[in-house]
């Protein structure tokens, strides 16, 4: 790791005042600091935000719930409001990890964490993400990367937390010194490669992402995230799904269904989420919405459902089942997948 | 382990226990003596020697900017040696690090305290476990600044408390490690899940040390040691592992 400027700061403003000559915001530091022992990222100056008490905590109102930025994992996952109102969200941030990373790793660092494809992430690989020319994994290893919609970079969207967030239609607060705040919603936070291969979100150098905001579910909103892992701790998703139902009593008024490690992007699967609406929840659609989803229309790039790369067709097999168990999950007629993360 | 390179030298610290050291030297009686010889002179061979440190305002929460003009609430460090007082096993410390030094450096390095094992240095094994106001935390992916103003527990804090006590000794009973480089960090994991849940079942013992690798396989042991210092095996409990 190189030497770098600590600028430890306890207010909003005093951090806000700090984000210029190309100083990087550290929260927990738990990527932060990987990619610096890495030497893929070598910050000079660190603006720590840990220790902030004011963006710290979990606010209901009736318009819905404000979580602070540095929230931890571990603080969500074991809220009681938020487990039953919001279950997608605590089954997600308590499936991230490992349970001392959940207790460190804020709300706000696991949205804003960089790829985790491993080319990426070696100082060795000068990939397009990078501002380079290539992709190495096209034709190196690429059983975890993605299988849908990826363009000319397959690395997956890493954020557990994305997922649930993206099905709770929630936003985030970006605040800057010179703009002061602006709300942007969870579907626009992340930059497509293709779009731009070096953005990885909209967020820019002098703002500092202050709050989570999810509005109030509809009555009868059930929800359940399942993580899919090589094993059932430690890893980033293989495959994953989110749900969230608005029912009523069996019929399904509405649905979200929403895939993390399918692609660059955290993505809807609109063709599985249509295939509910308007229907009781039953061991059948539920599977059909699986398949479906995997047909998906491109929302990003022009490439038509899923197209695997030469390690990770088993992807394919795995979402619809991740699809399917978890909506019966949300729908109360399945139990917890005892082989999902947990 | 890629962490920052510090201003020790490393043949004067006490070595590291390793895979020859016995479980009696590792946890038992004899430890806290080799540990404090350790700590004394490990504090001897840091940058920080006392000489060092006159006149110099240890970094504690409410110590002032170290430099150049900043508005409130905004206090800058570095980029080379600071010094930084923390509380460690109910002890005040003063250390001189570079803001990049993790905690489990800091300890290993700075104070010579050798219990708190380093393997992954990434977050991915929980082996560097320690206890920050008695919540499980990777000290590998934690800068040793960001434990100012916060109660330290490392495993050899954990001898002289009874809980910790208690789970040692029964790690011993169910001889619940081989090579011992998990075992600090199983450890701590266990004894914080007692303070958190005190009668907790199988599953919950699991799901606390999920992110606790451990290369030998000594699981069900372990499993079985933290549920007899919960009072809540039969301590006559086979192991079929
Ligand atoms: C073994 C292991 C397994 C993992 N598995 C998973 C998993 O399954 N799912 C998952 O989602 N994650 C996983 N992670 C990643 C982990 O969850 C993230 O590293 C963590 O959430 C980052 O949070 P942090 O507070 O440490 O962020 P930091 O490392 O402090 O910051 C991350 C990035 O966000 C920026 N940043 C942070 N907060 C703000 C803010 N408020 N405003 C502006 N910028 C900010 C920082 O500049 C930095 O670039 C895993 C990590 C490990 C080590
Ligand atoms: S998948 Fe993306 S991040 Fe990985 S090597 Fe290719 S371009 Fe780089
Ligand atoms: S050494 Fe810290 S988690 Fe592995
Ligand atoms: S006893 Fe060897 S790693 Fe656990």
């Amino acid at each position: 790791m190189n030497q770098f400027v600590l600028v430890d700061c306890t207010t909003v403003d005093g951090a806000l005042s700090q984000l210029k000559d190309g100083s990087v915001v550290k929260a927990a530091g738990v990527d932060l600091l990987d990619r610096m022992k890495n030497g893929t990222t070598t910050p000079s100056r660190l603006v720590n935000i840990r220790n902030i008490s004011a963006l710290r905590g979990i606010h209901p109102s009736p318009e819905g719930v404000t979580i602070g930025a540095l929230t931890t994992l571990t603080e969500i996952s074991e809220h009681p409001l938020l487990q039953s109102h919001y279950t997608i969200l605590t089954d997600a941030c308590g499936t991230v990890a490992t349970p001392h990373i959940r207790n460190m790793a804020t709300l706000g660092g696991n949205l804003l964490q960089e790829l985790q494809c491993w080319y990426f992430r070696s100082e060795e690989y000068e990939c397009l993400r990078k501002g380079k020319e290539i992709c190495f994994a096209f034709s190196g290893l690429n059983q975890y990367h993605a299988i849908m919609d990826y363009g000319t970079c397959p690395s997956v969207a890493p954020s557990t937390s994305a997922v649930a967030l993206l099905g709770l239609n929630a936003s985030v607060e970006l605040t800057s010194a010179k703009r002061g705040k602006r709300m942007v919603a969870i579907k626009d936070l992340y930059v497509h490669p293709d779009a731009n291969p070096t953005k990885f979100t909209v967020l820019e150098p002098d703002e500092l992402l202050t709050a989570v905001m999810i509005p109030q579910p509809a009555k009868g909103t059930r929800s359940a995230y399942q993580k899919y892992g090589e094993k059932q701790s430690n890893d980033w998703a293989i495959a994953d799904a989110g749900v969230v139902l608005e029912m009523d009593g069996n019929v399904c008024r509405k649905a979200a269904i929403v895939m993390g490690s399918a692609s660059p992007v955290v993505r809807h699967a609109p063709e599985a989420e249509a295939m509910l609406a308007g229907k009781p929840i039953t061991e059948e659609i539920a599977r059909a919405a699986g398949k479906a989803a995997m047909q998906g229309a491109p929302l990003q790039t022009a490439m038509q459902g899923a197209q695997p790369l030469s390690m990770n067709a088993y992807k394919v097999q795995m979402f619809p089942i991740a699809i399917y168990r978890t909506i019966l999950l949300a729908a109360g007629q399945m139990g917890r997948d005892p082989s999902a993360a947990s | 382990m890629s962490g920052p390179k510090l201003p020790h030298d490393s043949s004067d610290l006490p070595q590291d226990s390793g895979v020859a050291q016995t479980a009696e030297n590792k946890l038992g009686k004899g430890t806290t003596g080799i540990t404090r010889r350790g700590f004394l002179k490990g504090a001897g061979v840091t940058a920080a020697g006392t000489a060092l440190l006159e006149g110099a305002r240890a970094f504690g929460r409410e110590a002032a900017a170290t430099r150049g003009e900043h508005p409130e609430g905004v206090r800058e460090f570095g980029p080379g040696p600071v010094a930084v007082t923390l509380q460690v096993n109910g002890k005040e410390r003063v250390i001189h690090i570079e803001p990049r030094t993790t905690l489990a450096d800091a300890l290993r390095l700075e104070m010579a305290m050798t219990g708190t094992k380093v393997v992954c240095d990434r977050g991915a094994c929980s082996a560097c476990t320690l206890l920050m106001d008695d919540i499980p935390i990777n000290s590998c992916m934690t800068l040793a600044i960001d434990a100012v103003g916060h109660q330290v527990t490392t495993i050899e804090g954990l001898t002289e408390s009874s809980e910790g006590h208690s789970m040692q000794a029964a790690f011993l009973k169910h001889d619940a490690m081989q090579c011992g480089f998990c075992t600090p960090g199983m450890v701590m994991t266990c004894s914080a899940l007692l303070k958190k849940n005190p009668k907790p079942t199988e599953d919950d013992v699991r799901l606390a040390t999920a992110g606790n690798l451990c290369r030998c396989g000594t699981y069900p042991r372990i499993f079985a040691a933290t549920l007899e210092a919960a009072g809540v095996s039969d301590s006559e409990s086979t192991h079929n592992a």
